[in-house]
């Protein structure tokens, strides 16, 4: 009924009965009601990634923008070895702190959900704390623990595992996975065992009735319903991660340097706008077409298993 | 089959404490070299002191920050809140055409690297010749916690029997009449939980302040200055280990509050059956 009058103009409508106009009707209460939040999200988010898609076309000489069309900025964030060699590894890192994250999250996530009982609550909320607390003390708590007198190395030194400390712990690519994989734990667990959730036990059952193994039955029945939630989680750590800035700025070091640090130098000392956005544009076009390819790949393989 | 599902079940368990191990071994690294009478952060521990804690209080810059940080945290968690409102009740109770995709954009900031919202945002407020300022931060963390509001009002919305709204009315109530009388009392909850859940985000919040900012630094862009100078280290150390006490206190809070609804949600939903 509301549909319909939404439809018909105004004039048309018969006087009697009285229709509900387009005004009263369930579709124009919605969108009154959301726009608020919606015109927040467009001036303040939409816009704000269109102006950088703009700028990325642009160049700059000094303080003045030109606004004549160019590619250039692209041919420099996609050809210069410097930016290839940042935007590579920033892809390598956050493609293993995703795959990482996901692989050594989804047994938590299983054991929340198959044995968690009536605590699953207090279990996900156990999971969540470490992540709520400050991002930059985390970070540099790993630099604490990963570093040459650190907690790691005094710890293997007590216990007579080596008598020297290990300088390689701290401030290379890896020390930047095992803190992202880290900060990043509880964004995987929460997808993935809303998905486990959603399995149907009986299925399991039905699976092992049929002579399953356990694992033939992980494999065939939980693994693949449970996809959704792997594909989500993989998703939300992944693409962040890509332009993570703290991570590697604290425990990076020289050989952990990301994306991240040559964008934020546009928009302070190097100041080149143009090149910041593209870089920006670069980076999130880059980074989901990698994520795209990871989803398809695991749809693919968990295809092969069933 | 039977020492397979044993093992099986020694190993998860096991495994369950050693992921418990480090996701909480750096959290508990804090607190202990913060009462730490050293400034270094090696091991062995060089004894007991209180005095980080102390020289805290003389330290007017950090206190100038903290009390940006709150201001920030609480227009923040009030801005966010309220547009997720809007936003959760439209979404859960409305039909109509867009509807996903604006739930999409809203939530769009989960799925972007945060430095590409904060260079956006940037450019924005640069471009629009506003001053960097603490209002920069507040409009930019509200665009980064809708998506967590969003997420606990709608799960709070959701659950709303509609018919309680239709039966307020029918009897003759307002439509802002029902809403403060009859929807707002079981939304509650939600609606609080959304305003710590922001508040907590808020306070840790590093990018968006660091690019927002200006002159007026958040505490989490006070850290980041002090992290350059070593010495400085413990003192930082103990200011994170109040930050990490108030965080896991909000969200206590938050979860209690959220769980305590859920109950009630569920009984009155048995009695109803």
């Amino acid at each position: 009924m509301a549909i319909a009058a939404s439809h018909a103009p105004a004039e048309l409508a018969p006087p009697e009965p009285p229709r509900p106009r387009w005004s009263a009707s369930e579709e124009a209460s919605g969108l009154a009601l959301i726009s608020p939040t919606l015109l927040y999200a467009i001036s303040l988010l939409a816009l704000p990634i269109l102006i950088v898609f703009a700028y990325s076309f642009w160049s700059q000489d000094y303080l003045t923008i030109d606004r004549a069309l160019t590619l250039q900025n692209y041919r420099t964030a996609l050809f210069e070895p410097m930016y290839q060699d940042l935007l590579g590894r920033s892809l390598v890192i956050s493609l293993v702190v995703s795959i990482v994250t996901v692989v050594i999250s989804y047994p938590i996530a299983c054991f929340i959900s198959f044995h968690g009982g009536r605590h699953k609550n207090l279990w996900l909320f156990l999971i969540t704390v470490p992540c709520w607390t400050s991002y930059l003390l985390r970070v540099m708590s790993w630099k604490v623990i990963l570093g040459y007198q650190g907690v790691l190395n005094t710890g293997l030194m007590s216990a007579g595992v080596t008598d020297q400390p290990i300088a390689s712990l701290l401030y290379n690519s890896n020390a930047v996975v095992i803190t992202l994989v880290h900060s990043w734990a509880a964004f995987a667990i929460l997808p993935i065992f809303v998905s486990l959730e959603k399995i149907d036990r009986s299925l399991i059952e039905a699976a092992h009735d049929l002579g399953d193994t356990k694992l033939m039955s992980f494999l065939r029945v939980v693994l693949p319903l449970s996809l959704p939630g792997v594909i989500s989680a993989l998703l939300i750590v992944m693409i962040p991660t890509v332009g993570d800035y703290v991570t590697p700025k604290l425990v990076g070091g020289k050989d952990g340097v990301m994306i991240a640090t040559a964008i934020q130098a546009q928009f302070g000392k190097g100041a080149n706008w143009p090149l910041g956005a593209a870089l920006s544009v670069t980076t999130m076009v880059v980074v989901s077409t990698m994520a795209g390819l990871t989803v398809l790949a695991l749809k693919l393989v968990v295809r092969r298993i069933r | 089959m039977t020492s397979g599902n044993l093992r099986k079940s020694r190993l998860l368990p096991g495994y369950v404490g050693l992921y418990f191990l480090f996701l909480y071994l750096p959290i508990l690294l804090l607190p202990v070299f913060s009462f730490n009478n050293a400034a270094t952060t090696t091991f062995p521990l060089a004894g007991f002191t209180t005095r980080w804690y102390v020289s805290l209080w003389a330290n007017r810059e950090m206190l100038t920050a903290a009390v940006n940080s709150l201001v920030v945290g609480l227009c923040v968690s009030v801005l966010s809140t309220l547009l997720g409102i809007c936003a959760a009740r439209a979404i859960t109770r409305y039909r109509f055409r867009g509807r996903r995709a604006a739930n999409g954009l809203i939530m769009a900031p989960l799925f972007l690297p945060e430095i590409i919202v904060a260079v956006s945002l940037l450019m924005v407020v640069l471009a629009a010749g506003m001053e960097l300022s603490l209002a920069t931060v507040i409009l930019g963390q509200t665009v980064f916690c809708l998506p967590y509001c969003m997420s606990v009002l709608t799960a709070g919305f959701e659950g709303f029997d509609r018919s309680l709204e239709e039966a307020s009315l029918d009897l003759g109530e307002t439509a802002f009449g029902t809403f403060r009388r009859v929807t707002l009392p079981v939304v509650a909850p939600a609606i609080l939980s959304s305003l710590l859940v922001a508040f907590t985000i808020s306070l840790d919040e590093f990018i968006l302040a660091f690019f927002l900012s200006g002159t007026e630094p958040t505490l989490p862009v006070y850290i980041w200055g002090q992290l350059r100078f070593a010495a400085k280290l413990p003192g930082v150390l103990a200011l994170g280990t109040i930050m990490l006490v108030l965080s896991i206190l909000l969200l206590t809070i938050a979860e209690t509050v959220r769980r305590r609804a859920e109950r009630r949600y569920a009984t009155r939903g048995h009695a109803h059956a």
